[in-house]
């Protein structure tokens, strides 16, 4: 009935965060999510999220970048206006290979950074313009907050988190799951 | 504290007779005249094929200085040029197997010495086995340094500019004789090995000094003597490196030789260190040691041959490029005779381990960090066998008895000097004030 209910229990510190997360998970309560001004190293598996899938995308995308490459150089330089590539007009992308991989290994992490980049705003869903979703703009300075739902369990989980060490908690109803 | 097992010494010694025997075999069975020279290699090639392929690298010119004066001379002088080759041929192999064995314990010695400069939290737990490791850096180099010496006696014609009848006909030696002269060629070997092994001395003094220790001053020597040392090594590492191996081919040069060189000692170094840490790990030892200490090994394995290939990349496109003929004879030879080694180098030191290691996870199995380790191995003793052979035997390699013998006797020589410094001292660096960073190291 009160599920838009959420509590936030904010922290000054990523070690006592980290310790808290684990305590909070061991009374099997679902954290929702926690905010943090910076990567938390750890925080993931804390959580007990899924691997990021990203590296996987990684290498597929520098082996597009790398083809790309080959294609784009044998075109250019070997097809359309065969060059003389250093004294070596052999007009053939195999015997003038050296001298193309600069240009394989730039595209290959161009593409594997930027479609990354791309990947991980399409995941997140961040566009430009976007309103920030952050309950609190603190968490965007140097505190870090944990959002845990309520289940008529306020009670209890004030006490835990004033435990884990929580310098401010509050309870406020959930934005965005109105309409 | 880790005992020398019997096992293990056995396995030790046998490996170092099997060697002996395999490099006896090829220095008795060295031709003594032009005659048993050509009928060798008659018999080797069935005649055919062997003339045109011979002359057609002598066509490259420069690459033997011993080539340079060939025009002009009688028909002769080839069949002389083929015999001194084939005699070079186990000095060759020798030299090969006691420079690669050197390198790793010189490149673990960079490494120890980098991660006490920059006081390391992570490794710690390791420092004793690269100690282990660097302690056959006196035995290594005093044996690559006697072989030095009987070139400069002229027992073999590795370094053809100490001959004085090759350098009375060639130009371009004559103006290098101030640098590369036989004494102070060996002034300067022993100069460097002196270095290296003072510091080695000092480094695992103070190391040993510190686990009974109450403060951290042994600890702070260590610091101070290690950043002395990488200055003092990056120096006599890079003229070690055009001495030993770039002066065999004394009219060509390359100005990031002692990168390239580092490179693979660096690599070949990390590489063992995990090895034998792996090793002790599975009898037992090192309990201290967990995955994420692999986990780290293995990335140095990846990141530095990738590094080497980067090295060996530019150095190779530059020459290619250029195409200048008193250059590009270097890598025209190693493409045309040494195809194999050549390319099958670039795939054991680049492509293998840029597949196998690349995945996070597979950096924390020890069979990946093994499988890798090996292939990373022989393709950096390839590499050394390609920095030397080229210029030392000519189109006459061949990886028989002489090259495996000398590999299997440096191989449990190795063992044996690195395993016997590994039982003296704890394995675990108690005092180390980083050990409990080390201890705790996760990722």
């Amino acid at each position: 009935m009160n599920s838009n209910q959420v509590i936030h229990a904010m922290y000054n510190d990523d070690d006592v965060l980290l310790s808290a997360v684990k305590s909070i998970r061991e009374k099997k309560y679902h954290i929702e999510e926690v905010y943090t001004p910076f990567p938390v190293h750890g925080l993931d598996k804390a959580l007990g999220l899924a691997d990021t899938r990203i590296s996987i995308m990684a290498f597929i995308y520098g082996c597009i970048g790398f083809s790309v490459a080959i294609l784009m150089m044998n075109y250019i330089m070997i097809e359309d206006w065969p060059q003389n590539i250093g004294g070596k007009p052999s007009f053939s992308y195999l015997e003038n290979m050296p001298a193309f991989v600069p240009i394989m290994f730039e595209l290959t992490v161009f593409f594997a950074a930027h479609l990354m980049v791309i990947t991980f705003y399409l995941r997140s869903k961040l566009w430009p313009f976007k309103e920030a979703e952050n309950p609190n703009p603190f968490t965007t300075d140097d505190k870090f907050l944990i959002e845990i739902e309520l289940h008529n369990n306020e009670k209890e989980l004030n006490l835990l988190l004033k435990e884990t060490g929580a310098i401010d908690i509050k309870t406020t109803e959930k934005k965005g799951d109105h309409e | 504290m880790y005992t020398f097992t019997n096992k293990l010494r056995n396995f030790s010694i046998i490996l170092m007779i099997v060697g002996f025997l395999g490099l006896t075999y090829g220095f008795l069975t060295v031709p003594d005249t032009l005659e048993e020279a050509t009928t060798m290699v008659a018999d080797a090639h069935h005649g055919e094929a062997n003339g045109a392929s011979n002359h057609y690298s002598h066509g490259q010119g420069h690459q033997d200085a011993n080539l340079a004066h060939t025009e002009g001379h009688g028909v002769d002088e080839h069949g002389k040029h083929l015999l001194h080759q084939l005699q070079n041929k186990p000095w060759a192999a020798l030299y090969v197997a006691a420079f690669f064995f050197m390198m790793i314990a010189l490149g673990t010695l960079a490494f120890y010495a980098i991660n006490r400069a920059a006081q390391a939290g992570w490794s710690p737990a390791l420092f004793r086995v690269m100690e282990g490791i660097t302690a056959y850096l006196l035995p290594g180099s005093l044996i690559v340094f006697v072989i030095l010496l009987l070139s400069g006696m002229h027992f073999n014609h590795l370094f053809i500019w100490m001959d004085s009848e090759v350098v009375a006909h060639d130009k371009l030696i004559q103006g290098k004789t101030a640098f590369l002269n036989t004494p102070f060629f060996l002034a300067r070997a022993l100069f460097y090995i002196a270095g290296w092994v003072t510091y080695r001395y000092f480094s695992r003094k103070f190391s040993l000094a510190q686990d009974q220790a109450s403060d951290v001053s042994n600890h702070k020597k260590n610091f101070r003597i290690s950043a002395a040392f990488l200055v003092f090594y990056i120096i006599t590492e890079s003229m070690m490196s055009w001495d030993w191996v770039m002066s065999i081919d004394p009219h060509w040069f390359s100005t990031l030789f002692g990168w390239y060189v580092f490179a693979s000692m660096f690599v070949s170094g990390i590489t063992t260190i995990a090895l034998i840490t792996i090793f002790l790990k599975s009898k037992g030892y090192l309990e201290k040691v967990n995955d994420s200490h692999i986990h780290d090994l293995g990335k140095f394995m990846f990141g530095i041959s990738i590094f080497w290939t980067y090295l060996w990349f530019s150095q190779f496109m530059l020459i290619w490029y250029s195409n200048i003929p008193e250059e590009v004879t270097y890598f025209i030879t190693r493409i045309e005779d040494y195809n194999l080694p050549f390319f099958g180098m670039l795939v054991m030191n680049f492509i293998f381990p840029l597949l196998i290691l690349m995945n996070s996870d597979y950096k924390r199995l020890n069979y990946f960090i093994v499988m890798a380790g090996i292939v990373i191995l022989l393709g950096h003793y390839i590499d050394v066998f390609n920095m030397i052979m080229p210029s030392a035997v000519g189109d006459q390699w061949f990886i028989g008895l002489a090259e495996i013998g000398g590999f299997l006797f440096f191989f449990g020589l190795f063992i044996f000097v690195v395993f016997k410094e590994i039982s003296k001292a704890p394995l675990h660096a108690a005092g180390d004030p980083y050990m409990g960073e080390s201890e705790r190291f996760h990722y």
